[in-house]
């Protein structure tokens, strides 16, 4: 039988370990330069783990499945493309969420 | 006297400016979060808990996927030990945000343990980019969009609770909204640069990994092999703006 303040200790070691997570990498370089090999990651990082992202967001997508992705791809295609024409990020993300929402009740 | 009242209102302006200017840029953000963190509302209510739970966690944890993960786990009984490993192993791209964060985050003032704290996927999504700001209103735009976007998670995630106790219905899918903002940064991104090769870097190392290892334990290689292959990319660039 689990206490009841489980729930309570399972959050706070969640809470902790993410924050140090998000906390090492300023700690490390506190109050000395930063180093050039760590200024270039910080230049193209940010490109790289984007696209890693939206792999990661689309890892569970079934291709031999019921649905064989189709729902994922349409949707992502509108994205980009809107995303390209009308650069409005609001409308691409808006306009995609609701097309994979209906896509995948249809298909 | 009269010359301190004015300059007040110009510091004033200058702030309403660019409270402004972080809002707009957190909308797309307020969407996908309000949309995420009621789903994760409502499925922490699905398994029992109440609102205290989900206010605790939207507070001091602040990490959407892993919080998701969390209510698994919670429900599940699951040990201390492999909570705290899950949560390495869901959780260790932030390195990477704070890694490409170090010098933007250099001489942001007071709130930066908040801002450090409040680094999301999503608000790394937000700041991480090249901008014409002068240093102190880009210290500023960040606090408040890292303050808008806690807000919105914690706003849904106890609207979540709510209305899954009153009435549960059907949100499946409404998730793809995070998915949506990351492809829409990452166009933005490729847009707005000449250099492609971080963006080929990223997905090529992610859908291989993906391939070899299954979609449960593909992020840390993947940051593994993306990290060695961008210094191979520089060592063969010849160091030339490093």
């Amino acid at each position: 039988m689990l206490s009841k303040y489980y729930p309570l200790a399972a959050i706070a070691i969640i809470a902790i370990v993410t924050c140090m997570l998000r906390f090492v990498p300023f700690l490390l370089f506190i109050g000395r330069k930063t180093p050039k090999a760590i200024e270039y990651l910080g230049r193209v990082l940010p490109g790289a783990i984007m696209t890693m992202l939206v792999v990661y967001c689309l890892r569970s997508t079934d291709i031999c499945g019921t649905g064989h992705g189709i729902a994922e791809l349409v949707s992502c295609v509108i994205i980009v493309v809107l995303q390209k024409w009308r650069k409005n990020t609001l409308l691409s993300i808006v306009t995609g969420t609701v097309c994979y929402m209906l896509l995948i009740r249809i298909i | 006297m009269r010359c301190n009242l004015i300059r007040w209102n110009k510091v004033k302006e200058a702030i309403m400016k660019t409270i402004k200017k972080a809002f707009v840029a957190s909308l797309p953000v307020m969407a996908g979060y309000l949309v995420l963190s009621t789903g994760f509302g409502m499925l922490l209510a699905s398994k029992g808990y109440g609102v205290f739970t989900s206010l605790a966690m939207s507070v001091f944890i602040y990490a959407g996927s892993m919080q998701f993960v969390a209510v698994d786990l919670i429900a599940n009984s699951a040990s201390l030990i492999a909570v705290a490993l899950t949560t390495v192993m869901v959780n260790a791209r932030h390195l990477f945000y704070g890694i490409s964060m170090i010098d933007k985050y250099k001489n942001v003032g007071k709130g930066k343990p908040y801002m450090i704290f409040a680094l999301t996927d999503e608000t790394y999504s937000l700041v991480c980019a090249d901008n014409d700001m002068n240093s102190r209103e880009y210290s500023n735009y960040c606090l408040y969009v890292s303050v808008f976007n806690h807000l919105y998670w914690i706003t849904g995630s106890v609207l979540g609770v709510l209305i899954g106790m009153i009435l549960p219905f059907d949100v499946t899918g409404i998730d793809f909204a995070l998915t949506a903002l990351f492809l829409t940064v990452a166009t933005k991104q490729w847009t707005e640069t000449k250099d492609h090769m971080p963006a080929i870097i990223g997905a090529v190392s992610s859908l291989l990994c993906l391939f070899i290892f299954g979609k449960d334990n593909f992020l840390i290689p993947t940051m593994i092999i993306m990290i060695i292959a961008l210094y191979v990319l520089r060592l063969i660039r010849g160091d030339k703006d490093a």
